[in-house]
């Protein structure tokens, strides 16, 4: 089959097969109009990008709070803002590589505790000024110091010391770190002049475009910056056009206003791929639709009980059901195979009504209802999939009350605070990360109260490792110890649904972060 | 003192107390939602420790009586003051969505009103027969759909299958004045077909009865042609009901229209609004809240002087 398939991609690639026939041919082969659609995508490109073109985005997660100021990105459109205007020093790669952007080379001591980042000579601010180390400590210090806000202070909080010598930025761990460069990858840390102490919103950066016009919740427009200095990023200007609404989105790129949208709805990706010049896109994410339990908190400190919920869930349902195949399912741990190191190994739990109702006898429950509480704010489609595990756990004798919240304030309110509720985790780009977020005894996130000793000392123990061997599997036992004793019920692991012109060319996998982890505007061209 | 500005007077400073009051409970309720600025815009990311940073910066520990006449203070002097979250200044950031959303409603108005109005002269004109209930028929059929509804119907039709208007309605400034029309042809579309039914019912209620009275006939009987006996003699004596059911219309315009906004994606007061709250931004609540509640007094205020202008009765009180 791969044989065929590879002829058929080629054939694609060279021109001689249109969409229609691709889709067509590829599905005889067993595979998914989805999954089709995306191979279409990658592979029918021309070979040598074009310059020129003002391109368009409209996309989701903008209000007229946003601010450009990186550390205070948390959703979509800023997140974009800072992909145009700014560099981070490496970035990560589709394949999950380190790829340095910045950063000339990278290099650690031998007990990673030390890690040097050489840095590009002659990369220009958009002010005129030259980018010097000094600028990039001076980032890293705002992000990590005692009164920032900045989203990614929990990352930074593993510094001990930074220094500058000439072109070469050093950082210092407290404890090592193999990983350090993932963590420098992080889209809040755009290298900012002085490290963004004098102006911090000013959206001066060294990326692809320049700031034009910033209209917060509006539109956001950047021009090609005349002395960037990478080749990558073709077009003459970029606009970006917040458009909250899913279906003014859609309506939006069929009717030609916008090249690309992210955020398809499921529902619709399959009839909006079906529209001439447009193309659907899915790529494999980390990002995960969860039920979080605390497990410190009763009932839910029984893990009779838990485990009774984790088997009386139907993960192939809700995958079908509310992500409509756009996703894959959860095995009760926040890594999937999209992570390095991940052990495909372990086995998948499996909807089983017999086990779930052995489980539940055995945790001697009185049998009042569970209160599950759920807004369609923890995820697209909560309050239908907690009835979809209402009925599925109806049928093991364990009864669900499903307590529906306002989406306003669901994260202030109900999110790590409630005992049991609905919720979502965006992927990070390592295993480690993900853990020490959410899964270590001390992480600021621990939205499942998982508080385990022996767990604490692995997840050291595997940071500091660089024999890649030996961390696979202290990840795989992190894993079982999570799938089988703490507070995470996953079903499903989402996939990023977008969708673009086929005007546009170059469009590659990279489930980083959604729209190719924001490289769209570097990598793609319009044919 | 004349009893017109007497009355003008009056108004006005019973709406500048109206106006305060207003101010008073959009800081109370937005204050009694649950979590604040912080916390909305860290939201799942928070930790104790940024959240007690953030608050600090933004000024959220002061007592709330404290912040409320700090922005009163700033107010009378004519400043809006700064947004806590993203440290804009409010006046020109509203100043421009106020103009986006005064701009729509100004061309909707504009094409709406008199249409509203000679449909309801025409329905009198021909009233019980065909032409009536068609044009009753249609327009209350189309303020009954959901207005976000008729607009997604526009755009799938209009603009995605004849490339008829835009599906986003943008605007910005670097548009030329026919652009910008051209891009607001739906929403304003979609407007009018919402506020039609409403004037134009009222304005052929408010005719019909004045129709019944004794100088119409007189008039008939004068030979004068039915549109005639309309326009010159029912019409005056109508206009005060008409006037205010128009009014509302053009208050709705403006401070209603945040569905319509978010369907053509129009950046305009509405959504604005709809961000502040969500992150507790009060300033900017207040800010477009007051702007809000000023536009609807003084159009309703509007309305009152005008029909009594237009009516003797009221003109010459005893």
């Amino acid at each position: 089959m791969t044989d065929q398939l590879d002829y058929l991609k080629k054939q694609a690639s060279l021109g001689k097969l249109s969409r229609r026939d691709f889709l067509g041919k590829t599905s005889a082969l067993g595979v998914s109009a989805a999954a089709a659609g995306t191979m279409f995508a990658t592979v029918a490109r021309a070979d040598t990008p074009k310059k020129g073109g003002d391109f368009k985005l409209g996309s989701v997660g903008g209000e007229s709070t946003n601010s450009l100021d990186p550390a205070t990105y948390a959703s979509q459109v800023p997140f974009h803002n800072g992909k145009q205007f700014g560099d981070t020093l490496v970035d990560v790669t589709g394949d999950g590589s380190i790829k340095n952007i910045l950063a000339e080379s990278v290099e650690s001591s031998a007990d990673a505790k030390t890690w040097m980042f050489k840095m590009r000579k002659d990369v220009e601010f958009h002010n005129g000024k030259t980018m010097t180390a000094e600028d990039v400590m001076k980032t890293m210090e705002r992000h990590s110091n005692e009164d920032s806000k900045s989203g990614a202070l929990g990352i930074m909080k593993g510094i001990e010391s930074m220094k500058v010598d000439g072109d070469m930025f050093s950082v210092t761990l407290k404890d090592p770190n193999a990983d350090l460069p993932y963590l420098m990858a992080d889209y809040h840390l755009i290298i900012q002049p002085n490290g963004g102490m004098d102006a911090p919103d000013a959206g001066i950066g060294t990326g692809p475009y320049k700031l034009e016009v910033n209209e917060p919740g509006v539109r956001h427009a950047y021009t090609k910056f005349e002395n960037y200095w990478a080749d990558d990023a073709h077009f003459d200007s970029v606009e970006i056009i917040v458009i909250n609404d899913a279906t003014a989105r859609t309506a939006a790129l069929q009717s030609g206003q916008v090249h690309m949208i992210n955020r398809v709805e499921p529902k619709v990706a399959g009839l909006l791929d079906r529209a001439p010049n447009v193309s659907v896109t899915s790529t494999a994410g980390r990002g995960h639709y969860v039920f979080i339990m605390h497990i410190d908190t009763a009932p839910f400190d029984e893990n009779e009980l838990r485990l009774a919920l984790k088997h009386a869930i139907n993960r192939e349902d809700m995958v079908d059901k509310i992500l409509r195949g756009y996703g894959s399912v959860g095995n009760d741990m926040p890594i999937n195979s999209s992570y390095p190191l991940f052990d495909a190994s372990i086995p998948q739990r499996s909807f089983d009504l017999a086990k779930a109702a052995e489980h539940y006898k055995k945790s001697g429950h009185d049998g009042s209802p569970i209160v599950l509480r759920v807004a369609d704010a923890a995820f697209p489609g909560a309050v239908d999939a907690a009835s979809l595990f209402q009925q599925s756990a109806a049928q093991a004798g364990i009864p669900l009350e499903i307590k529906r919240e306002p989406n306003d304030g669901y994260w202030s309110e109900v999110w790590n605070v409630q005992p049991f509720c609905a919720s979502y985790w965006g992927g990070r780009p390592v295993q480690d990360q993900m853990y020490s977020t959410a899964y270590l005894s001390t992480a600021d996130w621990n939205d499942t109260r998982f508080k385990n000793p022996e767990f604490d000392a692995m997840l050291l123990a595997a940071r500091a490792e660089l024999d890649n061997a030996k961390r696979k599997d202290i990840y795989s036992k992190m894993g079982y110890m999570v799938r089988d004793e703490g507070g995470l019920i996953c079903p499903m692991f989402n996939d990023f649904v977008e969708a673009h012109s086929t005007d546009l060319m170059g469009w590659g996998s990279n489930g980083n972060q959604e729209l190719m982890n924001g490289l769209i505007t570097r990598d793609m061209w319009f044919a | 003192m004349h009893p017109i500005i007497k009355l003008v007077a009056q108004r006005f400073s019973l709406g500048i107390l109206l106006l305060v009051a207003a101010s008073v409970l959009i800081f109370g309720l937005t204050e009694a939602l649950p979590g604040d600025a912080a916390q909305a815009v860290l939201g799942q990311a928070a930790t104790a420790e940024s959240l007690a940073n953030l608050r600090e910066e933004m000024g959220l520990n002061r007592p709330a009586t404290t912040r409320y006449f700090e922005w009163f203070g700033g107010i009378i002097t004519g400043d809006l003051g700064t947004s806590i979250v993203n440290r804009l200044d409010i006046a020109e950031s509203v100043g421009k969505r106020l103009g986006n959303t005064l701009f729509l409603a100004f061309w909707a108005a504009l094409v709406s009103v008199p249409l509203a109005i000679f449909l309801g002269l025409l329905a009198v004109r021909y009233r019980n027969r065909w032409p009536d209930k068609l044009i009753s028929g249609v327009t209350l059929t189309t303020i009954s759909i959901p207005e976000f509804l008729i607009g997604y119907v526009l755009v799938y039709f209009l603009a995605v299958k004849l490339g008829f208007g835009s599906a986003l309605a943008m605007i910005n400034d670097s548009m030329t004045l026919f652009e910008k029309l051209q891009s607001i042809v739906l929403p304003v579309m979609v407007l009018t077909l919402v506020v039609l039914a409403h004037m134009m019912r009222m304005t052929r209620a408010a005719i019909l009865n004045v129709m019944q009275s004794a100088y119409i006939e007189t008039a008939e009987l004068k030979g004068l042609s039915t549109f005639n006996v309309i326009a010159k003699h029912a019409f005056p004596n109508a206009v005060s009901p008409i006037v205010n059911v128009v009014m509302l219309n053009l208050a709705y315009l403006v401070v209603g229209v945040v569905v319509v906004e978010v369907v053509f994606v129009y950046p305009g007061m509405g959504q604005f609004l709809v961000d502040a709250v969500t992150k507790r931004d009060v300033p900017v609540v207040l800010a477009c809240g007051v702007i809000f509640a000023a536009i609807y007094i003084g159009l309703n205020m509007l309305a009152d002087i005008i029909s009594i202008l237009a009516n003797p009765r009221l003109r010459h009180p005893k």
